[in-house]
């Protein structure tokens, strides 16, 4: 009979107020969503990274008047340098060969192109992608080397916009939570305020402050935990419309995002959504509903 | 059991206390008149031995229990040993009679079989027999007054405080109100009254703690309003 009556009473508390339980488990689920969407993007961002190292290479570009010793020396080096997993030179006519495709769109460039103004150059990938810059710093000041150039450069650019997307989305993400805390706890506030009565009553007899508090707890957990479950609904609308819609031939740059993912907000959104809820009420009857 | 040892209260930003170093003893099972005028405090003795409010000096004692020092986690089942009737009733006005008395003992805990057997029996006693059904706008005063009286006691506590249970009610209806309390006390039930209604005081002929400015100023056992 008790958990009826509290079901019951968070149930009547949800619908006696319901243009303020309806706004606040709005602001809940965009700020689950909000939160939901960096996190995805965070798990994205280690695959991402991934995928991109994997292409990185570090290119040792070599002077013009480099002498055969200098070139087989830095041949040696890299061959046993520990750094490298594996590397391959190329040749002026490899180079002009591979621009004359790479601007086969450009007729008149590839005219102009000589193999003799291409540098050679050695390809190097590294075991470790994150060391290119240990890689430039020993080999610069070689004899014969004329330039190191790697993607870090690149690579940085993308994730400086992957992070600022995500610093983005955790800021909506927690400004809409103090509007939705807020809004937990006014409704909070309104439901124990209708039900002043009955509170009174309960107190003057001797209910236990659980029973007293687990109603209102109760309603906000229950709207936290519907604001989740739109929140969840957003991600994977958007994941199957946009991600998996217009955006998916991005996905050669930005590596696809599984549903197993997706699915794996669900609880987490509900478990933070019914958690805040349930700490927000219980805080704000604290305040409210004095023994 | 109730003792008041040096008790004085002072609420927050008052200029005096409300109290001011009382001290009071009442057995089991005696029924005592707190009286005096408005504001002498009276109320804030009913406050006090419901731990609505602490004491700010002196030890308030409720069935062998420091009430001063208790913990918020004790303080319901603490209350469940004492029953509380109040001038306004404070009934739920969207339950009936029997539901209202019923709903004070479900959210203690007791089973709807309980309330089942319990609550007609009491509503029997206060002379609420057949309008169990009824709604408290249904009802007059005195009998709102009764369905009150009945759920304060449907527990069996040891301590009923009352206070100004006559209040709203004219004299004929606070005449059987208090023949009402009478009958309980008769089951060896505590009664604390607080009251300025002197007919009723002066009819009831028992023990009488008059206040006046926060001080108890007479203590009579079969006193009169005087």
């Amino acid at each position: 009979m008790r958990a009826k009556y509290v079901l019951y009473e968070a149930a009547t508390g949800l619908w006696r107020n319901v243009t303020m339980t309806v706004a606040m488990i709005i602001t809940m689920a965009v700020s689950l969503a909000m939160l939901g969407a960096s996190g995805l993007l965070f798990l994205q961002v280690d695959k991402v990274k991934e995928l991109y190292y994997a292409q990185v290479e570090v290119t040792i570009f070599l002077a013009e008047d480099v002498s055969d010793e200098d070139r087989e020396a830095l041949d040696r080096a890299l061959d046993s340098d520990p750094l490298v997993s594996h590397y391959y030179y190329e040749s002026q006519e490899e180079a002009y060969e591979k621009a004359r495709e790479l601007f086969s769109d450009a007729p008149d460039l590839v005219e102009a192109l000589r193999p003799e103004s291409l540098p050679e150059s050695f390809r190097v990938q590294l075991t470790d992608p994150e060391q290119f810059r240990e890689i430039s710093v020993t080999y610069i000041g070689w004899d014969g080397v004329s330039e190191i150039v790697d993607q870090e450069r690149l690579v940085g650019d993308i994730f400086s916009i992957l992070n600022a997307v995500q610093v983005m989305a955790l800021v909506i993400a927690a400004v809409m939570a103090a509007a939705a805390l807020l809004l937990v706890a006014n409704v909070i506030q309104v439901a124990a305020y209708s039900k002043r009565r009955e509170v009174s009553v309960m107190k003057m007899v001797g209910a236990s402050n659980w029973f007293v508090q687990l109603p209102f707890v109760l309603e906000a957990v229950v709207a936290g935990v519907i604001g989740a479950l739109l929140a969840f609904a957003a991600l994977a609308a958007g994941k199957y419309f946009i991600i998996d819609g217009p955006l998916a031939p991005l996905s050669m740059l930005l590596t696809p995002v599984p549903w197993r993912n997706v699915l794996l907000t669900l609880p987490a959104l509900a478990a933070v959504g019914g958690l805040v809820s349930a700490v927000t009420g219980w805080v704000t009857l604290r305040f409210y509903l004095k023994p | 059991m109730i003792r008041l040892e040096h008790v004085t209260k002072t609420y927050p930003k008052a200029s005096r206390p409300s109290l001011d170093n009382v001290d009071v003893s009442i057995d089991k099972g005696d029924f005592v008149f707190f009286i005096g005028p408005s504001g002498s405090g009276k109320s804030t003795i009913i406050k006090l031995l419901l731990r609505e409010v602490t004491p700010t000096r002196g030890r308030v004692v409720v069935n062998n229990r420091d009430v001063g020092t208790m913990r918020s986690w004790k303080i319901p089942n603490f209350r469940r040993s004492i029953g509380c009737v109040f001038q306004d009733f404070r009934l739920l006005p969207n339950r009936t009679a029997y539901e209202n008395v019923a709903f004070a003992l479900e959210v203690i805990g007791k089973s709807r079989g309980v309330a089942r057997r319990v609550v007609p029996e009491v509503l029997e006693l206060v002379g609420l027999g057949g309008k169990e059904h009824r709604y408290p706008h249904e009802l007059s005063g005195g009998e709102q007054q009764r369905v009150a009286v009945a759920r304060a006691f449907v527990n069996r506590p040891l301590t009923l405080l009352a206070d100004e249970p006559t209040g709203n009610l004219d004299p004929d209806t606070s005449i059987e109100i208090m023949r009402l309390l009478d009958r309980i006390n008769r089951t060896g039930t505590t009664v604390v009254m607080v009251t300025h209604d002197s007919n009723i005081v002066n009819q009831m002929r028992r023990r009488v703690i008059e206040i006046e400015s926060g001080r108890v100023v007479r203590d009579q056992p079969r006193g009169v309003y005087g």
